[in-house]
């Protein structure tokens, strides 16, 4: 079965993700891209919790979900990839390991140098720079926080 | 009972939840404001939420209640939780168990939480009867 959802979110592993994402595209496992929390078990535990029944949680680091993401096509089992930026996502995707998928942005919230695109999606300069190179990646970008929302385009999100 | 410092409560829930919570415990109870804090994750990164929690927090005992046990508000009042002894989460907050927690903030710690456990599993019922032991009637 292929990677059923790529999405970037703060949150990771979280109520949007797992009921409402989840519970159209009935992940077996979610795969959370991120440097930190591969390298700590305290953290895992706490995420584990938020998965649901039935699925499992898997912390790699961007090196290792790199050289993964074949097999994880390749695997029978249904699975989500998580990062928390733009830039681990385009990490994985960079020389075309993504070309032809699918990300899509559904957390990005406010901090100092972001301003609002969406309720959910707050830009600043590098991630703008970033989602354009993960787009000359050959991978569609777009936004939307849950399955029933309006979908926006990358030419809409950059204006 | 505790040595004086009566327990502080901070409810953490998605989107109004919180905020509905806590006003409809000051309309049922008259309790004070800021005996319960809410708190929403609205708009705000893991970050922003775990920051807003440690300034809320300070240093006495206080019970941070949690709509789900997990994700985003959950995972944020763990974390504030992980060195300290004189903070604790509960998880699938209710009415019930935030009306005992005002009335019962006096009680230490050790005391109270056991209580507000029990009330709060202990509130969650269905007529007619349809628990383990009922003889159900359907």
């Amino acid at each position: 079965m292929p990677i059923v959802l790529f999405r970037v979110d703060e949150r990771l592993i979280h109520g949007q993700v797992v009921v409402g994402w989840g519970g159209q595209l009935r992940p077996d496992v979610f795969v959370v891209v991120d440097a930190g929390l591969a390298a700590s078990e305290w953290e895992q535990e706490l995420y584990r919790l938020g998965v649901p029944e039935g699925a499992t949680a898997k912390f790699l680091s961007p090196e290792t979900a790199r050289h993964d993401l074949q097999p994880l096509r390749e695997s029978p089992e249904r699975t989500v990839i998580l990062t928390r930026d733009v830039e681990t996502m385009l990490a994985l995707a960079r020389r075309g390991n993504m070309e032809g998928e699918s990300v899509n942005l559904g957390g990005i919230h406010s901090q100092a140098g972001r301003e609002e695109v969406l309720p959910y999606l707050f830009l600043g300069g590098d991630d703008r720079s970033l989602l354009r190179e993960l787009s000359a990646e050959g991978v569609v970008v777009t936004a939307r926080d849950l399955p029933g929302s309006h979908e926006v385009s990358l030419d809409s999100l950059l204006g | 009972m505790s040595d004086g410092e009566e327990v502080r409560g901070i409810v953490l829930g998605h989107g109004l939840m919180a905020r509905g919570l806590v006003d409809a415990v000051t309309k049922i109870s008259g309790v004070e404001d800021g005996i319960l804090v809410p708190l929403s994750n609205e708009g705000k990164s893991p970050q922003t939420l775990q920051e807003e929690l440690d300034l809320l927090i300070g240093e006495g005992p206080t019970v941070l209640f949690t709509d789900l046990p997990s994700g985003s508000c959950a995972l944020a009042a763990r974390v504030c939780c992980k060195e300290v002894t004189r903070q604790v989460v509960i998880s699938g907050v209710n009415l019930p168990i935030l009306l005992d927690f005002v009335f019962n903030r006096h009680l230490s710690l050790n005391e109270l939480v056991p209580r507000l456990l029990s009330k709060g599993i202990g509130s969650v019922k269905s007529v007619p009867d349809f628990s383990e032991h009922a003889n159900r009637p359907l």
